[in-house]
């Protein structure tokens, strides 16, 4: 958990240096080596990494448009995610999704842009699991805003009548974008909302690793036992702003220094130490993750870009006789230029 | 003054603000709510300073819940209100779809007439920018499909003023899309033209009366939006070769000017539809049949350029290839000579 938390941290800084070479000194969203936006989850890592310590690759996780810490610690690989991440043709997607969606099967990871919209298919992926006897669960991540959402409300309680083997895992930053929690929505615990559909619920700070690790341990095995949905509600810190390049004139001047004190890495670090654990063997788990992370994204730089014809493909994993003709004439076209 | 005023220049989007203000001033009944749109001001600058102006009561910021905010808009015009909602990206319209066209857009006609909805539905469309598939269509076609909302697609500040004060006043829905590419923000830079010269006083440009942006012989150019700046930039190069180009800006989609299009067609013979819109059962197909229907016997060569019913890919190389830009343009154009 420790080992996923460092990576992600690090990971998050590579990105964001690598994101604004070229952005500046103007910001333009659409220079430097990463296209797009880029939606960083520094602050959020406990969350990901207490409640995948508990899954395995056979067990699905949707994810937000904040992605990166769960797909690092639900084993997404790092190199491909981040060659995605990058616009490259061995990325996960072959360029086609981009950092909000990331899909990698081998490991049952999808992602999504639209709020919320991740919740009905981690609904989809536990009822497969029961249909086929399995003992696989489906975990839901989901921002704080996003459970004023109709398919937040209505996979709950489709979860809930099926007794589907879920958990929802709310993400609460306080922030949707400029729009702070009290004013968007009329629940303080969001967990509470479990109440009205009979399932458990409960809510936990992500300033505590070991405390998110102790209660998702509690849901997953919940599902995975055949007792139905848990809805867990962790209360994260957005270090950075909602994007990269976002000014963040709505965030209170002291917000930031506030909750920097509340991160969870180096309360998890005391915490291991109290319980013995050896300094030397946090540094060199840290060293490895940082060689990993700067090991991903050199290779992903070097990765070359997708063709143009490639943007033909893809659209159907069956196409028709018309669409095959259509794609091999644009790279037949490619290769006379 | 008079003077001044005449010379002032505007982005896209303050004149956008600019006419939503002196509606808000000159009608209590008019309001706006969306996501981000008080304190942020809008992530494309929509309704920046709005706030400041008007307070929290008519400047609302909702939770992430597009079903109940433009449902809630349905139901305030149908009270006699005039709320503008926005959208914040047009993708997001799936979440929100019923209200968007079983409410908004059928309220008025199913209930024969006795119930009018006056509302304006304002969303970002467009890419170019490396926002993958679900942050980057435009869905022009989709919205002027379904019947009973006009859609209004502006290419300039001064358009943008002038249809969003017809909007406004307007008793039907309206469903405003502004492309990101043409707002005129820092972090995202606009091509040449967007910026003009924009009247401070309220004015209105009718609906249904596309602009003809420049005049000629040769080829006809019907387009909108982004493409309307791409169009102008390929009729330049042409120029210089001796084909003079007409380009047409619609404006808005419905109601749709027929009539300069064909006008345009029996002149020129030669029709070319530029659309950032997928290119199967929408625009394209649809300019063209109207002027088949009207002016078959003068149109001698047509083109279509526009996405090839590929969702809008993440990566650089991807995205450019399909979105039609100058270069295809001028090549269509001479491809018709």
């Amino acid at each position: 958990m420790y080992d996923n938390m460092v990576t992600a941290r690090y990971y998050e800084e590579r990105l964001q240096e690598e994101y604004l070479e070229g952005k500046q000194p103007a910001f333009d969203i659409s220079a430097g080596p990463i296209p797009g936006e880029l939606h960083l989850a520094a602050g959020h890592e406990a969350s990901g990494a207490g409640v995948c310590q508990h899954l395995r690759d056979d067990d699905t996780v949707t994810g937000p448009h904040r992605p990166h810490h769960i797909a690092i610690a639900k084993g997404v690989d790092l190199k491909k995610m981040t060659a995605e991440i990058f616009g490259r043709e061995t990325g996960l997607c072959r360029g086609k999704g981009g950092h909000m969606h990331l899909f990698d099967p081998s490991v049952n990871f999808a992602c999504s842009g639209i709020i919320a919209q991740g919740c009905p298919t981690a609904v989809g992926a536990a009822m497969a699991a029961k249909k086929r006897g399995l003992d696989s669960v489906a975990v839901a991540f989901l921002g704080e805003g996003a459970i004023d959402q109709g398919g937040f409300f209505e996979s709950l309680n489709l979860a809930q009548v099926q007794q589907l083997p879920v958990v929802f895992v709310i993400e609460d930053n306080d922030w949707a974008i400029s729009m702070p929690k009290d004013r968007v929505t009329d629940v303080k615990d969001g967990s509470m909302r479990a109440k009205g559909h009979g399932m458990p619920g409960e809510r936990v700070d992500s300033n505590d690793a070991i405390a998110v690790y102790e209660a998702a341990k509690k849901a997953v095995s919940r599902a995975r036992n055949g007792n139905g949905p848990t809805l867990l509600e962790v209360q994260v810190h957005r270090h950075m702003g909602h994007f990269m390049g976002d000014a963040e004139a709505y965030r209170p001047d002291d917000e930031l220094e506030r909750i920097k004190k509340l991160d969870p890495i180096p309360r998890l670090e005391q915490d291991l130490l109290n319980e013995g654990v050896d300094q030397s063997e946090l540094d060199e788990i840290r060293t490895k993750a940082h060689e990993r992370v700067d090991e991903a994204i050199a290779w992903a730089k070097e990765q070359p870009e997708p063709e143009p014809h490639e943007a033909l493909e893809d659209v159907f994993h069956n196409p028709p006789e018309e669409w095959v003709e259509a794609a091999n004439m644009a790279a037949a076209q490619e290769g006379d230029d | 003054m008079t003077q001044q005023v005449a010379e002032r220049e505007l982005t896209m989007s303050r004149a956008m603000v600019e006419a939503i203000k002196q509606e808000m001033e000159a009608n209590e009944e008019v309001f706006v709510m969306g996501e981000d749109i008080a304190d942020y001001g809008g992530i494309f600058s929509s309704t920046t300073g709005l706030l400041d102006e008007f307070g929290r009561d008519r400047v609302m910021d909702v939770p992430i819940s597009e079903t109940a905010f433009i449902g809630a808009a349905v139901g305030a015009a149908q009270a006699g209100m005039r709320p503008i909602a926005e959208l914040m990206f047009v993708d997001f319209f799936g979440v929100a779809m019923d209200q968007i066209y079983n409410q908004m857009a059928k309220n008025t006609y199913m209930s024969g007439g006795a119930v009018s909805v006056p509302m304006v539905l304002m969303t970002a469309v467009g890419g170019t920018y490396s926002d993958a598939g679900q942050h980057s269509q435009t869905l022009y076609g989709t919205f002027a499909h379904l019947p009973g909302m006009k859609v209004v697609v502006p290419s300039n500040a001064y358009d943008a003023k002038g249809l969003m004060h017809s909007a406004i006043r307007d008793d039907d829905p309206v469903v405003f899309m502004f492309h990101k590419r043409l707002m005129g923000l820092g972090w995202m830079p606009s091509p040449e033209g967007p910026k003009n010269t924009v009247p401070e006083e309220p004015y209105t440009i009718p609906f249904g009366q596309a602009d003809i942006k420049r005049e000629g012989a040769d080829a006809t150019v019907v387009t909108l939006g982004l493409h309307v700046h791409r169009a102008c930039e390929a009729a330049r190069e042409l120029a210089d070769e001796g084909i003079e180009t007409e380009i047409i800006d619609l404006r808005t989609l419905v109601p749709f000017d027929t009539k300069t299009v064909v006008d345009s067609v029996r002149k020129t013979g030669r029709l070319i539809v530029v659309d950032e819109d997928y290119r199967s059962f929408g625009l394209t197909g649809e300019v063209v049949a109207r002027v088949a229907e009207h002016a078959l016997d003068d149109l001698e060569e047509v083109r279509r350029l526009a996405i090839p019913d590929v969702p809008i890919p993440y990566a650089r190389p991807l995205e450019t290839a399909l979105n039609p830009s100058a270069k295809q343009i001028a090549d269509a154009i001479r491809d018709t000579q």
